[in-house]
């Protein structure tokens, strides 16, 4: 780990301020994915504004059309919130299943999204359910938001308050962990709301997260496992390295959208 | 029996779970490991290690990095060389079939000239914290020609594969055979039917908890060394360093292993890292300490496995195996690390022939440098490999004659002791129908074909697979090493001292790392001398207190460590009685030795162990001229045979064609150790055993590409066996006492690895109903492989 200077800032405006003082200077959210590049001495950033000490960015509420979860909530707590539970309860689902549970302890929504792992699972959530990342500046619909492998719509100062969720739709993921590394190899998030179906698939695109328009377009019209018997998944666009090939990736990003079908029509 | 039933300030009996003493301080985080010590004005060793699999140095430029804060020295094979500090060694000498010596390359501790595979030692550099040396490492420059890398076994013995070591033509370190060739081939002359088999035994990372570690400190007052290190056998690394890399001589070097965190092997050997550590640290003035961190693991420590092997049996009309035929090239790695030459040899060449009565065998090895890590001893070490090739030609075997594969073995397995195999061993006992038909009862064999049947039905592929596995362990009797090419003996020694108020410490050259001798070995001098566990210390790792030992590997401990112990306290118990027989005023023949005290027999006349220990060392009651005063003795033992364990293993599992995805349902393992001290770690050792062996046949595989990159270099790649990967297992027990040590001890900490992969993998080849399923069977392969199979069926 190379030298870098620390700030905790108690409240938001400090920690904005923080943030532009200087060259290179990083938020510090749960740390899971940036402490260990840092110990790895794969960046070198000049401070760390920990947004830790900030209480009004943990919070959770619940609203009559939204859930809204504080960029700091850590997923043990989204896991196991009671009005998580109540709104979406594949979204708490999908929260005991990241990592392991130093990784719920200390990880949070804001920090996971933010660094738009291609394997991570909150990502597909945020696509499925329609989800709008509020920032220190602005509101981006989750679709505008992932822009690629590692990369979002954020700017360098701006920083994430809270992810929007609506409420109301029906929904369930399903994950098949890599066998060494555990993060998603094939991780879908489908949810159905009013007849329209969004089927958000993470862990396999070799862009990030994306939909998968065929299989929402064939369970919008009969929603039920069988519906996607027939499809594909092109695996041109699908990510192959030693653990999978792309067609085993397809085949496996297939069978979690099957399974979470089979689980919301049960 | 309850394991909270026993309380350690009572005599604790053979054969009782007792708690792990040393558990206590390991969970309350009380132990200590080498990284957890800090010695006055130590600095920090990094090694700058080569990015490339293969390339010549043509200079190293450390002047800019010399002057960077904080660093202390920077070293390299130039300094090394000027102090005279000799390359590492290969212990055991093998002859190739044409009688030439093996080719051993030169291994130097820090690389002059060539680097020979990504992670091999350049320099190090010597700061006064780690990340100071890790800044300066990166402004050392390094001039290397790269050079065209043999990084595949297959092909690393081809015309035009790179050249790895000038001395070693064709990558080839030796070419080795054993058995008759002649009677082997004349029993394929007259067989009636012959099962072939291609097999690749996967290169596994050994991955112990703790990763290694050294602290050298040189006292320049008596000119003596004093390294502190992760090793398995602290006296042979002394032996090695002194005798052989010339460090120091043997009365300036001592080595102390403190509390270890597993090896599994891996830490037998001696390595670049702890070498240059303690040479440093004479060249600075100051200790010099160095951990590896996990990446660095991956890199450099041994690996272990990785064969590439065509097995042929031959049958007669009726089933009967009469011949096995055997041609196996092992990667070596880059360089012949310490004991890496007798692992697809002697350990492994030997086990062919399995626990069947196989009248020829003859088995060749081709050891083949590649520009990868150095390969050597794993759990197991060459009898995984023996035991995985021959569960499953047999398991093909069968199934290509049609019979059941429990009944084939039965019919071909050894029903008469001593044994003696073509391949050098003599099985001195066993009893391998006892040990298949207890675990087909625990294993509901005979039901398996509904169970199957029901799992179809839910769209699963159930498979069963057996694995009746041998080994030898207790290694070994010295001579019969020694004639085989070994450069060591391999007995152990004990010394029991006996304190004034009858209290115990026993000095044992067996080393634990998580085997739980401080339990073990204190549960038998209780049981022994009839006093407490509480009242026995075991001390070990430590070459100024313990004269000489050879250490933990090979299942060895228990049937060699614990019987020179034995043989100590057979010594103690003579003298005591003797001292007994004066105080009690009765002649030594009439003194009796029981529940820890000495009776003259027939009477009520009687002194408790204590009691004749402080008369021992007060020396009042009996004449000094005949008996000298005090209560301490030491024993060597060395073994007349190696110890033979066996067993059979079930494994029952499902496989998920959608997925890939294995399941295992259930696990039996039956297992013949001899003689057992304390149960609970038997199967603690049996259980680790298991998982490794899952491990290897679904999960683990050490990867490189074509360049020599190491693909697999971190838990982000390499799948280490979780919790949720196992079931709980069947743990069932036979026993034939071992009549060859005088515990009746065989071993137990490597079964459970040797008999897993083929148990794993004959139940895949059950389930998929294809014999080629390679390890490890990720759901990737399996997925593949089943769709393949649905395939071939629809087109059927």
């Amino acid at each position: 780990m190379y030298a870098f200077d620390y700030q905790r800032p108690a409240g938001l405006d400090e920690a904005l301020a923080a943030l532009r003082a200087g060259e290179d200077v990083k938020v510090l959210a749960g740390g899971q994915t940036l402490l260990p590049t840092l110990k790895q001495r794969l960046a070198q950033p000049s401070a760390l504004v920990d947004l830790a000490a900030i209480p009004e960015l943990s919070r959770i509420e619940h609203g009559p059309y939204f859930l809204t979860i504080g960029a700091m909530a850590r997923h043990a707590e989204v896991a196991a919130s009671p009005m998580v539970a109540e709104a979406i309860p594949a979204l708490a689902e999908l929260a005991g299943l990241i990592g392991d549970p130093a990784v719920r302890n200390r990880g949070t929504i804001g920090g996971s999204i933010a660094n738009n792992d291609p394997t991570a699972d909150y990502p597909a959530a945020c696509l499925a359910l329609g989800a709008t990342v509020v920032t220190s500046t602005r509101r981006i619909a989750a679709e505008d938001f992932f822009t690629g492998l590692f990369e979002t719509a954020l700017a360098e100062d701006e920083v994430i308050l809270a992810v929007e969720f609506p409420v109301g739709a029906r929904a369930a993921y399903r994950k098949f962990r890599n066998p060494a590394s555990r993060y998603a190899m094939a991780g879908v998030f489908v949810a159905a709301r009013d007849g329209e179906v969004r089927v958000a698939v993470t862990g396999a695109g070799q862009g990030g997260v994306f939909r998968w328009n065929d299989a929402e377009a064939a369970l919008s019209a009969d929603f039920s496992p069988a519906a996607l018997d027939g499809l594909t998944l092109d695996p041109s666009d699908v990510m192959a390295d030693l653990h999978g090939s792309a067609e085993y990736r397809a085949q496996l990003v297939k069978v979690m959208a099957k399974r979470a079908v089979a689980a919301i029509a049960s | 029996m309850n394991a909270n039933s026993f309380d350690s300030s009572k005599v604790t009996p053979l054969g009782a779970p007792v708690r792990r003493k040393e558990d206590r301080r390991f969970i309350t985080g009380k132990g200590r490991y080498t990284d957890d010590l800090a010695r006055p004005g130590q600095t920090h060793a990094y090694f700058l290690r080569s990015p490339y699999a293969h390339a010549r140095i043509r200079g190293i430029d450390t002047a800019a990095a010399a002057a960077m804060p904080g660093v202390v020295a920077i070293l390299t094979g130039h300094d090394l060389a000027a102090d005279g500090i000799r390359g590492l060694i290969c212990g055991w000498m093998i002859h190739s079939k044409d009688g030439s010596p093996m080719k051993a390359g030169y291994h130097p501790a820090l690389a002059k000239d060539k680097v020979r595979y990504v992670g091999d030692h350049v320099a190090v550099v010597i700061g006064e914290t780690l990340n100071a040396a890790k800044d300066a490492a990166a402004a050392i420059a390094v001039d290397y020609e790269v050079l065209p890398a043999a990084a595949d076994l297959g092909s690393a013995q081809a015309a035009g594969a790179a050249h790895i070591h000038d001395d070693a033509p064709r990558n080839t370190a030796f070419e080795w055979e054993l058995g008759d060739k002649t009677a082997t081939e004349a029993a394929f002359a007259r067989a009636a039917h012959v099962t072939t088999i291609d097999l690749v035994n996967n290169r596994l990372a050994p991955n112990p908890m703790e990763p290694r570690a050294a602290i050298g400190e040189y006292d320049a007052g008596d000119e003596s060394y004093t390294l502190w290190t992760t090793s398995q056998n602290p006296h042979v690394a002394r032996l090695v360093l002194s005798a052989f890399v010339g460090l120091a001589p043997e009365n300036k070097l001592r080595v102390i292993a403190p509390d270890v965190g597993g090896g599994f092997g891996s830490k037998i050997f001696i390595y670049a890292e702890e070498t240059v550590c303690a040479w440093a640290s004479k060249r600075v003035g100051r200790p010099v300490k160095w951990t590896c961190d996990r990446s660095e693991a991956f890199l450099c420590d041994a690996h272990g496995r990785d064969h590439i092997t065509h097995g042929e049996l031959a049958l007669d009309g009726q089933g009967k195996i009469i011949g096995f035929r055997v041609k196996t090239t092992a990667n070596m790695g880059a360089y012949l690390s310490t004991f890496a030459s007798c692992v697809p040899t002697y350990l492994y060449a030997t086990l062919l022939s399995g626990q069947y009565d196989i009248p020829a065998i003859y088995c060749e090895v081709d050891a083949v440098y590649t520009n990868t890590a150095p390969v050597d001893a794993y759990r197991g070490a060459g009898r995984p490999e023996a035991t995985f090739l021959v569960e499953r030609i047999v398991e093909k075997a069968a199934r290509e004659i049609g019979q059941d594969s429990a009944e084939f073995r039965r019919r071909n397995f050894i029903t008469s002791f001593p044994h003696q195999t073509p391949v050098i061993l003599s099985y001195d006992i066993g009893g391998y129908a006892a040990s298949l038909d207890k675990a087909l009862e625990l294993s509901d064999y005979a039901n398996f074909p509904a169970r199957k049947a029901e799992a179809a039905r839910r769209g699963k592929l159930r498979g069963i697979g057996l694995s009746n596995y041998i080994e030898a362990c207790g290694i070994a009797p010295s001579a019969a090493v020694g004639s085989l090419g070994a450069g060591v003996g391999l007995w152990e020694s004990a010394e029991v001292r006996v304190n004034p108020t009858g209290n115990v410490e026993v000095l044992t050259g067996s080393h634990s790392h998580g085997q739980g001798h401080e339990t073990t070995f204190a549960q038998l001098v209780s049981a022994r001398l009839g006093i407490p566990i509480d009242h026995v210390t075991i001390v070990h790792g430590d070459t100024d207190k313990v004269q000489f030992g050879m250490g933990t590997y090979g299942s060895r401990s228990g049937a060699v460590g614990m019987s020179a112990i034995s043989k100590a306290l057979d010594k103690v118990e003579a003298k005591a009685k003797k001292i007994a027989a004066h105080i009690l005023e009765a002649s030594e023949g009439d003194i009796e030795f029981k529940d820890g005290h000495f009776t003259v027999s027939g009477t009520d006349r009687s002194l408790a162990f204590a009691a004749v220990a402080l008369n021992a060392y007060v020396a009042h009651k009996f004449p000094t001229s005949e008996i000298e005063p005090g209560l301490k003795e030491g024993a060597f033992y060395d073994p007349v045979n190696f110890t033979f364990p066996a067993g059979c293993h079930i494994c029952e599992l499902e496989v998920d064609p959608e997925t890939g995805t294995t399941e295992i349902i259930k696990w039996v393992a039956v297992d013949d150790f001899g003689a057992i001290i304390n149960p609970m770690i038997v199967e603690g050792q049996v259980h680790g055993g298991i998982a490794q062996g899952v491990g290897q046949a679904l999960l683990e595989g050490v990867r490189y590409d074509a360049e020599g990159q190491l693909l697999t270099g971190s838990y982000m790649d390499y799948t280490m066996p979780r919790a949720g990967d196992l079931p709980s297992f069947v743990v069932g027990m036979t026993e034939t006492r071992c009549p060859s040590n005088p515990l009746g001890i065989k071993g137990c900490g490597e079964a459970g690895a040797i008999a897993a992969p083929p148990a794993v993998i004959n139940a895949l080849t059950d389930a998929l109903g294809t014999e080629d399923i390679p390890m490890p069977a990720t759901p990737a392969t399996l997925w593949k492989i089943a769709q393949g199979q649905i395939a071939r069926r629809a087109a059927e």
